[in-house]
């Protein structure tokens, strides 16, 4: 495959509700600073990836507006998901792969404020059957999570302490919304929201964008002193319906990890898309993270879970600490879908 | 260099106002398992999956590929969801072409469709949202105007919108699948239906449908297990923002660039003379001359000329929209796809009734959004 590489990646910070500013006012100046770090100037950028869901702001075509933040004109070679940014990076990285352009933007934006996320990700369930029943996200999320416990060894502490961490590392990043000191022993005292789950172990909605600038062989070196090199992503969804999954295991983000090299070599960062604290542990699994990997060090979804950005920030940061030369070799992750029905990986490494 | 990309199998399924008789998920699979009968493959020799659709508000659902994943046997497998708007089929179809292209994989099935039936597209068109432009009468609203400005600056006759619309209506009758199919149609028909947006009468407008397109793409050397591949020779995509002042809404620069770097790419000099047959994106009769302009077929200002010499007729020299086109059947978000496709079956040779004779290459185009996201490839029958 032809080499990629992330040269830039920037991110607002993420609120609880940003009420002076509309969807594009959140990206222009993510978009900008994107795309000063990346150093390929606006007009040389050969395709522009996004990804963004309509239903967060309850219109459609959410993403037309976005185009203002990019600055199309002249006509620009524009495409979008629906779905995180990270499957935008991944339909940009394929892109570079045809061989006729060497750069991309990619960008995720999402002001999950507008509504209410927890009943609006209801929509996304077989329309027919599951939908009408009307299971929000944190009640199917605990069903996995009451799974979870009653199959293996963890205990709810378990999941306070994927919390306690999260929100300690959280603390050294300057676009978290949640973040501080917290022991697992306090945690637990927590009330339920949904049992198992608490407050704590689900994400906070969140307000925010992301954008990063992928770069092909040269212009990468050309345009970033360490380039985060992708050394292979791919993504794998599983069945819908979740009475025919094992809702304790991930094997779409297994067969993504495998497909995607990552146990080529020893990895130093993970950062993982799990908005809730048990799917960390459901995720290390899969992916076989030992004890070396430093997981989440931004503090993850828990401290920040713009809905359509979130995927593709925890690949920007691990990009991130590659070009910043603290890791060799990282690893990005998102998802999609109830109980993490769809897993991106993707590997990034120093060369 | 790239890999080259063929269209080995195609499916369609039949448009109507309202497939009572399938869910959604039945609709998409129908499609798709035709694609792959024609491909002669089975749900296991796909490696991954793209399906495109229109706004998520048009059925109710959000983000229906994870609903989707098991009728498509996308299970174990990537799966994308591209959206661009009215384009999004012609840019599921170029998603699905650079996975095989870039050599990510070698046999993907891309799948569009919309199920109108399930909710109403003039309302989910018609959201209010505040500081933004309210879009309050749906599309043929939103086009009149650009329609008029048409006719004021080309100086065309008033029946140019009158014959597209009975053009492809006729061209209909050729073809199985069309939603519309008006035994008899003509200019009075057209003429004596009320006008909704002046100067598009409810005649000059596209149906709403349900629907679905599917194609299996597949690498070189997969494609030369099938008979007659339609190989891929260009595609292009190309967005503009949706208003600025100065901004061409007639003939935009998206479209016509994205047209630039598809000739260039696929070899073209003479558009009207190299390509044979094209499947045009008209949902409304008059953006069949716009988009003739548009697309470089003719010069500006003239594009109704074809119209009005009948160029563009089923038996003229450039056949537009054999298959009776949008104005027949209109799945919006696989309209753009059925356009691709009908350009692949012409140069398959398995058009049928409305297979134009010696159809080598074909041009397939879509558009969406205020006319600013623009998606077209350029098929032929031929190995590029």
């Amino acid at each position: 495959m032809r080499e990629v590489a992330l040269v830039a990646f920037a991110q607002s910070p993420s609120v609880r509700q940003d009420l002076r500013r509309n969807e594009v006012e959140i990206l222009t100046p993510v978009i900008a600073e994107a795309i000063r770090w990346g150093g390929v100037p606006r007009k040389e950028i050969g395709f522009t990836c996004s990804g963004s869901c309509d239903y967060l702001a309850g219109v459609p075509f959410s993403f037309v507006s976005a185009l203002d933040a990019v600055g199309a004109w002249p006509p620009i070679r524009e495409s979008h998901v629906e779905m995180d940014g990270a499957w935008a990076l991944y339909e940009a990285w394929v892109r570079l792969q045809v061989g006729d352009v060497d750069s991309a933007l990619v960008y995720g934006f999402g002001k999950s404020s507008v509504g209410d996320p927890r009943d609006i990700s209801v929509l996304q369930l077989d329309p027919y059957y599951a939908a009408p029943l009307w299971p929000d996200s944190v009640s199917l999320a605990a069903l996995q999570a009451r799974a979870l416990l009653q199959s293996s060894g963890y205990t709810e502490r378990d999941f306070a302490e994927v919390v306690a961490r999260s929100l300690r590392d959280a603390k050294r990043n300057p676009n978290a919304q949640v973040s501080g000191d917290f022991s697992p022993d306090e945690l637990v005292k927590a009330r339920y929201d949904v049992s198992p789950l608490r407050e704590h172990d689900c994400p906070p909605v969140s307000d925010g964008a992301a954008a990063v600038v992928l770069a092909a062989g040269d212009l990468a070196r050309k345009v970033c002193e360490r380039p985060a090199w992708i050394a292979g992503i791919d993504h794998r969804i599983e069945a819908h319906s979740l009475g025919a999954r094992d809702l304790t295991k991930s094997p779409s983000a297994a067969l993504a990890a495998e497909k995607a090299g990552m146990g080529k070599g020893s990895l130093d960062v993970a950062e993982l898309h799990a908005p809730f604290s048990h799917q960390e542990l459901i995720l290390r699994e899969a992916l076989g993270l030992g004890e070396s990997v430093a997981i989440n060090p931004s503090g993850g979804a828990l401290a920040a879970n713009p809905i359509m950005a979130a995927g593709l920030i925890r690949i920007g940061e691990a990009a991130q600490l590659v070009m910043d030369g603290s890791a060799k070799r990282a690893v990005g992750h998102a998802t999609s879908g109830p109980c993490l029905q769809q897993n991106l990986i993707c590997v990034l490494e120093a060369r | 260099m790239a890999e080259r990309c063929a269209v080995a199998g195609i499916g369609q399924t039949k448009y109507s106002a309202k497939r009572t008789d399938v869910s959604m998920a039945g609709l998409v699979r129908e499609a798709a398992l035709r694609a792959l009968e024609d491909a002669e493959m089975t749900w296991k020799d796909i490696d991954a999956v793209v399906i495109g659709k229109a706004p998520d508000l048009f059925e109710g659902v959000m983000m229906p590929e994870i609903y989707l994943a098991d009728a498509l046997g996308a299970v174990g497998k990537p799966m994308m969801r591209v959206h661009t708007a009215g384009s999004v089929g012609g840019s599921t179809a170029i998603v699905a072409s650079h996975l095989v292209h870039g050599a990510a994989f070698e046999r993907v099935l891309t799948v569009a469709y919309e199920k109108q039936s399930e909710s109403e597209a003039t309302w989910a068109l018609t959201v209010r949202v505040p500081f933004s432009l309210p879009l309050v009468a749906g599309a043929g609203g939103y086009f009149a105007p650009t329609i008029r400005q048409y006719i004021k600056r080309s100086g065309a006759p008033e029946n140019i919108g009158t014959m597209v619309a009975v053009k492809d209506r006729l061209n209909a009758l050729r073809n199985p699948y069309a939603h519309l199919r008006m035994e008899g149609i003509n200019a009075d028909m057209v003429m004596a239906s009320p006008m909704l947006w002046d100067p598009l009468r409810y005649l000059d407008a596209c149906p709403s449908s349900d629907g679905a397109c599917a194609m299996v793409l597949t690498n070189e050397k997969n494609a030369e297990r099938v008979m007659n591949p339609a190989w891929i020779l260009a595609t292009a995509m190309r967005s503009e923002p949706i208003s600025f002042p100065g901004r061409d809404e007639v003939s935009p620069r998206a479209g016509r660039d994205a047209a630039s770097e598809l000739y260039l790419e696929g070899g073209i000099t003479n558009p009207r003379e190299e390509i044979d047959v094209a499947e045009v994106y008209v949902p409304f009769s008059w953006y069949e001359p716009m988009w003739m302009e548009n697309l470089g077929f003719a010069p500006k200002n003239e594009g109704w000329k074809m119209t009005a010499e009948g160029a563009t007729a089923f038996d003229g020299d450039l056949p537009v929209n054999p298959s009776g086109g949008v104005l027949s059947s209109n799945p919006i978000g696989a309209s753009g796809m059925i356009r691709f496709a009908e350009a692949a079956l012409q140069v398959r040779g398995q058009a049928g009734e409305h297979q134009v004779d010696g159809a080598q290459v074909a041009l397939g185009h879509a558009y969406g959004g205020g006319s600013q996201f623009f998606s077209m490839w350029l098929v032929g029958s031929a190995k590029p």
